[in-house]
C-alpha cells in the first residue's frame, strides 16, 4: 500500500483494504470518480466542482449525494489485502498442559501482581505474587508447559521483577521466546537466554562451535563457553586457551569466570599460566581459583606461607595460638593474587596474613598445629587480638573450599552465647558456613539457633535453609513467634520472619498452628492491640500455607 | 437447576468487576483468610462471612443459580456493585480448593434468597413484559413522538445546512475550525433529542486529527451522515425495515418486539466501551440451532457496571427477541431456562474473503454499519510491517487488524495462542479492518478473551 500524505485525494482507508474499484479502473491516467469528490470536497465547491456537477447553490449537496453513493460503493466492495509473510511456526513445546485448576491458580497469581506494589497493612490476605516463584518451581519440577495464552502476562510479570526471571522464562518455554522476537517489551527474554533461544551447538558440532567461538557476539561466547564447560569441562579450557592471548582483558576476566564450574586439578596450568596476566583482575581470579584447588602449586605456596605465620606457643600455661603478620609484601606474594595495598583503616600487615590464610588449603593446619582436629583448633586461644582476623580468614577459607569438617567447628554450638552476639565470626559469614553443611544438619543449627537467641537475628540465616523448612525449625520458628507475641511487641517487628515463614513452612504444618489464630486477652504490659495484629498475622500464615498445599496438590506435588 | 458441578473460572469471575480496583480488591480477597462459614448450596448461592476492618464481619451472598445472571447482596457500606466481597467470595467458590464448602443456606442469607426467589417466580407468572411500560394514555404517547419527531425534523434539516455550508468551503478550511464547531453542532442534535445525530457529528471532530488519508474519511463520514438525514427527512417513503434502521440510527429508541427466539445460545464475546459517565457493554450470541448472531447491550452509569454478564465460551439456553430495523443485530435476553453451563461448542468460521464480502452485503440494509460480527476459520495472526493481520492458513488474503485492536493486550495472547499455527477467531470485520474478540486454538481448548 502505498503511504499517503494528508491531503492525497487517493488516501485509502488505513485498514490497507483494498477498494474494488480502484483495481477495476480502465486507465490507470484518469482519475477515479471518487477522487474527483475529495478533491472538490477539500478545496470546496466555492472553488472547484467535481467533473459531472454544475457550480451553484445546489453544488455542495450534489457532492454529499454523489460521495454517500460512492463512501457504501467503496465499502461494500472492500476486499482482503494480500497475505504478509506468515511468522514461521513455534517450536514444539513437548511438555505436558498444566492441568485446569493449576491454570486457573495461575492466572490469579498473575492478576495480582499489580496490587502487589503499595504499602499499607498486609491484612488476613495472602501475598499472593510472593507465591509465584515458588508456583514456578513445582510447575518446573513437574515438566508442565504454559498455557500460551497466559505467555504475555508471564512475560510481564518477568520484565518488571528479574528475580522471576530464570523460572519464569523456564517455565514459559519456547513459545515464549517466539513471542519475545515480536515484541520489543519482551526483548529481555532474549538477552535472558543463551543464543537468543536459538539452540547452542551440540557437542559433535566441532565446526559450528568453532564457528560461533570466533565470530559470536560477547553474550553469545559466554553462554557458548558455559554450555560446553558444563558438559565437558576440558573441551571448555582448550577453546578457551586456543584464542587466550587475543581476548580483550575485561572478556578475559568473564571467560575465566566461566570456569569456576567444573574447576579440577586438570585446569591448573592453565590457571598458573594466568596468574601471569597482563590484567589485574584477570590475575586475582586466577588466584582465587588456584587457591580453591588445595593440591594446586599455588595453594602450596600460600600454604607455605601462612604456616609461617601461625605457631602454637607451649610455653603458655595453656597451648596458644600466636600470629607472625608477614612484614613484606613480595613479588612472588603479589603474583600469587596477594593484594598488596590494604584499603583504608585496615593495617597492611593483618591485611596480608588475611589473604595468606584464606589462600591456604584448610587440611595444612592440623599438621601444622600439633595434629589437632579442626574443632579444637578453633578452640584454641589465639595470643594478642589477633583472633578474629584469623578466624574470619578460616571462614573464608571454609567457604571458599567447601569444607563441611570446618565450616562447623567454625560455627560452634548454635546454642552457646557468642552465637547469637558479634563474636569473631558475623552473621554473614555464618549464613555462609552454613550453606557447606548439607540441609539437615543446616536446618538443627538454625533451629538450635533460634530456640536460644530468638527471631531477631535469625532472617539472614532463615534465608539459606532449604525450602520448606524441616520439621524441627519450623516449629522453632513457630514457638519464637508464639514467645515474642506473648512479649508483647507488635507483630511487624518480624514481618521479614513472618514473610519467610509463609512461604517456606511446610504447609503441613498448617494444623499446629490453629491454636495461635484467637485473638488472647491482652496483659497488662503488652502494646495496644498487638493481640489482634498478631491473630492476623497467624491468620495469614496459616491461609498462605493453606494456599499453598492447595498449589501443590493442583500440580501434582502433594 | 443444573447447578451442580458449573464453577466459574477466575477470568469469569474478574469479568464481573466494575473497574480495576475492584478486580484488584476482589483478587486479595479470593483467598480463605478473611471468610468464615462460607458454603455454597445446590440452588446456586455462595454465601460467606468477611472480616473486614469493623467488628463485625460483612454478610456476603451471590446468587449464580439465577438464569438472568448473578446477583449479590453484601452487608458492607460499597457503593460498587458487585462489591469486593462478593467478587472475592466467587473467586474463593471458583478456585475450588474446598474453602467454600456445601451446605444449607443460612438464617441470614435465607430471607434475601428466597425474596429473589420469590420475585422471579412472580415475573415468570406475569408473563412477558415491555409492552406493558410506558405510558397508560396512548394518545398521550403518540402527541409526544410526534412532538420529538418535529424536534428531530428540524434538527436533521439544520445538520444539512451545516454539511453543506462545510463542503461550500471546503474541508480543508474546517482542519483550522477544529474540535469546537462540531462540539457545538453536537450540542444542537442533543437539543433536538437525536442523540444518534450528535453522536456521529462529535466523531466527525475528531477525524481532522486522526492522522493521513483524514479528508477522505471526513468526506467519507459527512456523506454517510447526509444519507442519514436524508433518510429521516424521507422516512415516509422508506421500505419499513430500512425506516426502522433510520429511526434507531438517528437514536429513537425501539422496543425489542421481534418474535422470541429460543436456542441454546454461546456466548461469543463480552467487553465494554465508554467513560466515567456512561459503560456501555456489548455482549454477542451464537445461536447453536438458528445459526444467528445476536447483540445485547446493556449500561451502566456512573461508575456502575452493566448489570448482565455473561461470561465468554459458557452456553445458555434462552429465549432472544430482536429490534426493529433491517441489518440489526441487537436483541433483548428473555426468559432464560438454564443458567449458562461450559460447552465445547464453536461457531462456524469463514474465510478472509467471505468475511469482506459479508460486510459488503450487510451494508444492503444499513449502510450505516462499521462493522458486521464473523467468525473466521483457520487464520494465522502475521505481522505486517508496524501492524497485523489475520491471514488465511490455506489462502493468500488476509484482514488487517484495526488500528485500536494493534494497541491492546488482547493481540498479544492472539498471537500467543496462535504461535503461528491457524486459531480461529471471532471479532467485528468492518472497513477499519477487523477487531479480534475471542480466539479458539487448533484442536480443542477454551475460548480466549482478547477483550
Amino acid at each position: 500500500m502505498n503511504k499517503t500524505s494528508a491531503h492525497a485525494p487517493d488516501a485509502a482507508d488505513p485498514a490497507t483494504m483494498t477498494p474494488a474499484h480502484a483495481r477495476g479502473t480502465a486507465d490507470p491516467a484518469t482519475t477515479t470518480p471518487w477522487e474527483n469528490l475529495v478533491t472538490a470536497a477539500l478545496l470546496g465547491t466555492d472553488r472547484r466542482t467535481p467533473p459531472g456537477h454544475r457550480p451553484g447553490r445546489d453544488a455542495p449537496v450534489a457532492l454529499l449525494d454523489a460521495a454517500a453513493v460512492e463512501a457504501v460503493r467503496r465499502r461494500a466492495g472492500l476486499r482482503p489485502a494480500r497475505a504478509a509473510r506468515r511468522p514461521d511456526p513455534a517450536p514444539e513445546d513437548p511438555r505436558s498442559a498444566l492441568p485446569d485448576a493449576a491454570a486457573r491458580r495461575l492466572s490469579m497469581l498473575l492478576a495480582d501482581r499489580s496490587s502487589a506494589i503499595g504499602g499499607g497493612r498486609r491484612g488476613t490476605a495472602p501475598d499472593l505474587m510472593e507465591l509465584l516463584p515458588q508456583w514456578l518451581a513445582t510447575a518446573n519440577s513437574r515438566g508442565y508447559a504454559a498455557p500460551p495464552q497466559m505467555l504475555p502476562a508471564l512475560l510481564d510479570a518477568a520484565r518488571g521483577r528479574t528475580d522471576l526471571r530464570p523460572a519464569a522464562l523456564k517455565f514459559a518455554g519456547p513459545r515464549a521466546l517466539w513471542l519475545a522476537r515480536l515484541n520489543p517489551d519482551w526483548r529481555f527474554a532474549l538477552r535472558a537466554t543463551p543464543g537468543g533461544g536459538a539452540a547452542l551447538p551440540g557437542p559433535e558440532e566441532t565446526a559450528r562451535i568453532q564457528r560461533l567461538w570466533q565470530e559470536g557476539l560477547f553474550a553469545e561466547r559466554v553462554a557458548l563457553l558455559a554450555a560446553i564447560r558444563a558438559r565437558e569441562p576440558a573441551a571448555a579450557r582448550e577453546l578457551l586457551a586456543a584464542t587466550w592471548p587475543t581476548e580483550r582483558a575485561e572478556d578475559r576476566l568473564m571467560f575465566l569466570d566461566s570456569l569456576r564450574t567444573g574447576l579440577g586439578p586438570e585446569d591448573e596450568p592453565f590457571l598458573e599460566q594466568a596468574l601471569s596476566d597482563r590484567s589485574r583482575n584477570v590475575r586475582a581470579t586466577a588466584a582465587e581459583l588456584l587457591s580453591a584447588l588445595p593440591g594446586s602449586a599455588l595453594a602450596a605456596r600460600m600454604a607455605d606461607r601462612a604456616v609461617a605465620c601461625v605457631a602454637v606457643d607451649h610455653t603458655r600455661s595453656a597451648a596458644t595460638i600466636t600470629v607472625e603478620a608477614p612484614h613484606e609484601c613480595d613479588a612472588g606474594m603479589e603474583r600469587d593474587g596477594v593484594v598488596a595495598k590494604a584499603p583504608a583503616g585496615r593495617g597492611e600487615r593483618s591485611w596480608w596474613l588475611g589473604q595468606l590464610v584464606e589462600s591456604a588449603p584448610l587440611g595444612t593446619w592440623p599438621g601444622r598445629l600439633g595434629g589437632r582436629t579442626p574443632r579444637e583448633i578453633v578452640a584454641l586461644p589465639v595470643a594478642d587480638d589477633w583472633q578474629s582476623e584469623l578466624h574470619a580468614a578460616w571462614c573464608r577459607a571454609a567457604v571458599r573450599q567447601r569444607d563441611t569438617e570446618w565450616s562447623r567447628a567454625l560455627l560452634g554450638v548454635p546454642t552457646a552465647p557468642e552465637a547469637g552476639g558479634p563474636g569473631a565470626v558475623s552473621l554473614a559469614e555464618r549464613a555462609k558456613l552454613l550453606g557447606a553443611l548439607d540441609s539437615v544438619e543446616r536446618a538443627e543449627w538454625v533451629a538450635g539457633f533460634i530456640g536460644t537467641h530468638g527471631l531477631s537475628e535469625a532472617f539472614q540465616l532463615l534465608g539459606v535453609c532449604a525450602v520448606p523448612w524441616a520439621a524441627t525449625l519450623g516449629r522453632a520458628v513457630v514457638d519464637a513467634l508464639d514467645i515474642a507475641r506473648d512479649a508483647g511487641s507488635y507483630p511487624w517487628s518480624f514481618s521479614g520472619v513472618m514473610g519467610l515463614a509463609e512461604r517456606c513452612l511446610d504447609p503441613s504444618e498448617a494444623n499446629r498452628l490453629d491454636g495461635l489464630l484467637a485473638v488472647p486477652d491482652e496483659p497488662e504490659d503488652a502494646s495496644p492491640g498487638a493481640g489482634g495484629y498478631w491473630a492476623e498475622a497467624f491468620q495469614r500464615l496459616v491461609t498462605t500455607l493453606r494456599l499453598r498445599a492447595a498449589m501443590a496438590a493442583e500440580l501434582g506435588a502433594a | 437447576m443444573t447447578q451442580q458441578g458449573v464453577r466459574w473460572t477466575a477470568d469469569q469471575v474478574l469479568s464481573l468487576a466494575p473497574d480495576a480496583a475492584s478486580r484488584k480488591a476482589g483478587s486479595k480477597l479470593g483467598a480463605a483468610g478473611p471468610w468464615s462459614e462460607a458454603g455454597s448450596s445446590d440452588g446456586g448461592a455462595v454465601w460467606g462471612l468477611c472480616k473486614g476492618s469493623g467488628s463485625t464481619p460483612y454478610r456476603t451472598v451471590v446468587d449464580v443459580g439465577d438464569a438472568s445472571g448473578p446477583a449479590y447482596t453484601c452487608s458492607c457500606p460499597s457503593r460498587k456493585f458487585p462489591c469486593k466481597h462478593a467478587l472475592g467470595l466467587l473467586l474463593l467458590w471458583a478456585g475450588g480448593d474446598g474453602a467454600v464448602s456445601r451446605g444449607q443456606e443460612p438464617d441470614w442469607a435465607e430471607p434475601w434468597l428466597a425474596g429473589r426467589r420469590g420475585r422471579a417466580e412472580e415475573q415468570r407468572a406475569a408473563g412477558p413484559e415491555g409492552s406493558t411500560s410506558g405510558s397508560a394514555d396512548p394518545e398521550a404517547a403518540r402527541r409526544r413522538a410526534e412532538r420529538r419527531a418535529e424536534r428531530i425534523t428540524v434538527g436533521a434539516t439544520e445538520l444539512e445546512q451545516r454539511l453543506a455550508d462545510l463542503l461550500r468551503g471546503g474541508l480543508a478550511a474546517a482542519e483550522q475550525a477544529g474540535y469546537g464547531l462540531w462540539e457545538e453542532t453536537a450540542a444542537r442534535m442533543v437539543d433536538a433529542q437525536a442523540p444518534g445525530l450528535a453522536a456521529r457529528v462529535r466523531e466527525l471532530g475528531a477525524i481532522p486529527s486522526s492522522g493521513p488519508g483524514w479528508p477522505v474519511r471526513l468526506l467519507e463520514e459527512c456523506a454517510l451522515l447526509h444519507l442519514l438525514d436524508q433518510g429521516w427527512l424521507r422516512r415516509e417513503r422508506l421500505p419499513d425495515g430500512l425506516a426502522a434502521t433510520v429511526r434507531s440510527r438517528v437514536g429513537l429508541p425501539g422496543t425489542a418486539d421481534g418474535p422470541p427466539v429460543r436456542d441454546r445460545w454461546l456466548v461469543l464475546a463480552q467487553y465494554d466501551t465508554g467513560d466515567a459517565k456512561l459503560i456501555t457493554r456489548r455482549i454477542w450470541l451464537h445461536g447453536a440451532e438458528s445459526g444467528r448472531t445476536a447483540l445485547l447491550l446493556s449500561y451502566g452509569a456512573a461508575g456502575r457496571a452493566p448489570e448482565l454478564t455473561l461470561p465468554v465460551g459458557l452456553v445458555l439456553e434462552a429465549e432472544v427477541s430482536a429490534y426493529p430495523g433491517a441489518g440489526q443485530r441487537r436483541a433483548a435476553l428473555g426468559e432464560r431456562f438454564a443458567p449458562p453451563v461450559p460447552t465445547a461448542l464453536r461457531p462456524p468460521g469463514v474465510t478472509t474473503a467471505q468475511a469482506a464480502a459479508r460486510y459488503g452485503e450487510a451494508l444492503r440494509d444499513d449502510p450505516w454499519q462499521d462493522s458486521v460480527p464473523v467468525t473466521l476459520d483457520r487464520v494465522v495472526p502475521t505481522p505486517d510491517g508496524d501492524s497485523w493481520q489475520l491471514a488465511d492458513a490455506d489462502e493468500d488474503s488476509a484482514l488487517p487488524l484495526t488500528p485500536a485492536a494493534r494497541t491492546r493486550p488482547g493481540l498479544w495472547r492472539l498471537v500467543a495462542l496462535s504461535g503461528g499455527a491457524p486459531v480461529k477467531v471471532f471479532g467485528e470485520c468492518g472497513h477499519r479492518g477487523f477487531t479480534p474478540l475471542t480466539a479458539w486454538p487448533e484442536g480443542t481448548g477454551e475460548a480466549v478473551r482478547l477483550c
